[in-house]
């Protein structure tokens, strides 16, 4: 893996909404801190899972690497290009190559285009003229989705959630792009139907080798789908790993919280297991805590979590975490110099 | 477009067939099932009829809406001689006190140019207030801020008192630009001011729903694709935007049908011997008391065209709803 170049190689990623306050003469007068300097790398193909409760920047994160919302500071690189400097037409052109599908499949579908319209839109916005025809490209992007090409004259009113999804997903994958940002496709849609959804997408990339950056906000989503996870808290990556590490060798107290959360199927170990009880509130995205920004939920929060910001380290290969007191007592064995000073075992 | 395999369709999946009608079809359909809708349309089109071929009708009914007939009136204080206002076949409707001119004439062509300034001040609100609104609220930002404050100013003023002041100058002003002097000029003053007041009202609606849809992800989805700007407006705005339009011009017609009557009533109308229904109305209720049939003639016919657009445009505000159950 090492060997190829991430197609997607994200660094220091800011994104601050404004706050303004006042009618006409608007003043600034704070900022959402949505995305807080996030870095991440997706390679060819393979699946990297954004983990986080719900507000911590998730959506925003994946909007602002697609460049769908102006980043306030870092780097882009999409296919060694700077996606920040591309010009807007270059830009345009380049959006073939990277798509999103989207959490609500309610508001993601234009209510007055018909399904053969929302389809056909990028082969028409890119000016891409398919072989054998618009009509029957449409037609098999339907099938390849499991719709049937019949529907194409069908408004998004006449179909279910699950449906819709589907046609959300052949829009995406009309201009077989490299990359596809998944904003939480299924978590609005019915359990029984998001494993459906999910096996399409997975056999989807299976065929194209489209990258995805799945967003989710359980980690039981992503576990089968993901090659790697990051877990994201307050606009940052508290931890990073291959998808099997993170669940068997969790670093991060937070990944520790989420992952407890998990329900397990048999009864007696769901009885018997330690289950990790989150105390307080989410913080505010506008006024984070200093330091560590899971300090005011951390039940290992120490002075020094309370004044110094943990980097994203790296300790062991590929296995990254912004702490300065990881669990784990593997740790001690791993040459990487720790920061902190007590482990706990 | 490259399909590998067909094998994996077998996706479980249920695709529950439902009726194939876009919804446009399904307003429709809605709409041709209410009854009053259905009597509504009738009269409107009725109307519309009468008024488009005013100078035919008139013709063949032997009618002339200019025409003096002082033999027809009674020697003293020149009303209509026989009942109803000097109704009879030859006069259908009655004719004039002191002129003696025909009323049906007259009403048929008096029409003519109620409808045309109603509808050429409704087009003209509607265009304007669609394209500002939508640059209001596509904008945000400074032109939205400016805008809206040009729509709050416009709506702040008293409306009537401006229209009253300002006209006979408005008019001398259209005539300097080549619109001949008269009732082209008045008629084109008329049209300007009914339009100028009534824009903001939609523009206001149509920013509102601009900036709701904008916050829709389909929007998103079309820029993700790289849609330019004018192909979000027009393909992925413009359609949603038709129901409110659509219901706006219904509400707005019968408005300015209204206004353009209580103008003539209160003198600010075509020249006469010209008619429009409001100018009618003013000439008749000063025979009220004598000959009422006169009275109601005009009357019937403006409330017959501001009802029945009234009760249309709510039976199309159902229609379109789409949280009324399907069909
Ligand atoms: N357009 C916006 N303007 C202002 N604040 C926003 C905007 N979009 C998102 N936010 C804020 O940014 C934070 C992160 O939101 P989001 O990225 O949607 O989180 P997630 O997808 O993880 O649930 C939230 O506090 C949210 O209120
Ligand atoms: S840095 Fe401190 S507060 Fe933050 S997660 Fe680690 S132990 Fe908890
Ligand atoms: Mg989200």
């Amino acid at each position: 893996m090492t060997q190829v170049s991430p197609i997607l190689k994200v660094s220091n990623l800011v994104k601050h909404f404004p706050i303004t306050s006042g009618g006409i003469f608007q003043r600034t007068t704070g900022a959402v801190k949505a995305v807080d300097g996030i870095s991440l790398e997706v390679f060819p193909g393979e699946t990297l899972g954004l983990v986080g409760e719900s507000g911590c920047g998730k959506s925003t994160a994946g909007r602002t690497v697609l460049r769908l919302l102006e980043p306030t500071s870092g780097s882009i690189e999409f296919e060694g290009q700077n996606l920040i400097k591309v010009s807007k037409r270059e830009l345009v052109f380049m959006r073939r190559e990277m798509q999103m599908i989207f959490q609500d499949p309610y508001s993601s579908l234009n209510p007055r285009a018909t399904v053969g319209d929302i389809i056909s839109a990028p082969f028409q916005v890119q000016g891409v003229k398919p072989v054998g025809g618009l009509r029957s490209a449409v037609g098999d992007l339907m099938e390849r989705v499991g719709l049937n090409p019949e529907h194409f004259n069908r408004y998004p009113n006449e179909f279910s959630g699950g449906q819709r999804q589907r046609i959300g997903i052949a829009r995406a994958i009309a201009l077989q792009p490299k990359l596809i940002v998944c904003d939480e496709p299924v978590s609005a849609l019915d359990v029984s139907i998001q494993a459906q959804i999910l096996n399409l997408l997975a056999e989807i990339q299976k065929d194209f080798g489209i990258a995805y950056v799945f967003v989710a906000h359980d980690l039981s989503v992503v576990r089968h789908i993901s090659d790697r996870v990051a877990v994201m808290y307050l606009g940052q990556i508290m931890e990073s790993a291959p998808s099997e590490l993170l669940y068997t060798e969790p670093l991060h107290p937070y990944t520790h919280a989420l992952l407890s959360a998990i329900p397990i199927p048999d009864p007696d170990l769901e009885r018997n297991r330690e289950r990790i009880i989150l105390s307080g509130d989410l913080p505010s995205p506008s006024n984070p805590p200093a330091g560590c920004v899971f300090n005011t939920r951390c039940w290992k929060a120490e002075d020094k979590c309370r004044s110094e910001r943990p980097v994203l380290r790296e300790i062991s290969m590929g296995h990254q975490v912004a702490c300065h007191f990881p669990e784990q007592n593997l740790i001690e064995t791993i040459s990487v110099a720790p920061t902190g000073t007590d482990f706990i075992a | 477009m490259a399909r590998k395999n067909n094998d994996v369709l077998e996706v479980p999946q249920s695709v529950t067939v439902t009726v194939g009608r876009t919804l446009t079809q399904i307003a429709w359909l809605r709409l041709r099932r209410d009854r009053v809708a259905k009597v509504c349309m009738a009269i409107l089109i009725f109307i519309a009829f009468i008024a488009i071929f005013a100078p035919l009708i008139c013709n063949v009914l032997k009618i002339d809406p200019y025409e003096f007939n002082s033999a027809l009136l009674s020697d003293d204080g020149g009303l209509p001689s026989g009942r109803f206002g000097g109704v009879s076949l030859a006069h259908p409707l009655g004719i004039e006190p002191l002129t003696g001119r025909d009323i049906l004439a007259r009403l048929l062509y008096g029409s003519r140019i109620s409808l045309f300034i109603a509808v050429t001040a409704t087009a003209i609100t509607v265009v304007t207030g669609v394209v500002i609104g939508i640059l209001a609220g596509n904008s945000r930002g400074r032109l939205d801020t400016f805008l809206s404050r040009v729509m709050d100013i416009t709506l702040a003023f008293p409306l009537l008192l401006v229209i009253i002041a300002m006209s006979p100058v408005l008019e001398q002003r259209i005539a300097s630009f080549g619109i001949p002097e008269g009732n082209s000029s008045r008629i084109v003053t008329l049209i300007l001011v009914l339009s100028v007041f009534g824009w903001p009202y939609l523009a206001r609606l149509i920013r509102g729903q601009v900036l709701s849809l904008r916050e829709r992800e389909f929007v998103e989805a079309a820029i993700s694709i790289g849609s330019s700007n004018r192909r979000i407006l027009f393909k992925e705005l413009l359609p949603n935007l038709w129901g409110p339009i659509l219901i706006y011009t219904t509400i707005a017609l019968p408005g300015l049908i209204g206004a353009e009557a209580t103008l003539a009533f209160l003198g600010i109308s075509v020249l006469p011997p010209t008619a429009t229904w409001g100018s009618m109305l003013q000439e008749s209720v000063s025979y009220f008391s004598v000959d009422p049939f006169y009275f109601f003639v005009p009357l019937t016919m403006l409330l017959a065209a501001v009802l029945s657009f009234n009760l249309l445009g709510d039976a199309l505000r159902d229609a379109l709803d789409p949280k009324a159950g399907r069909m």
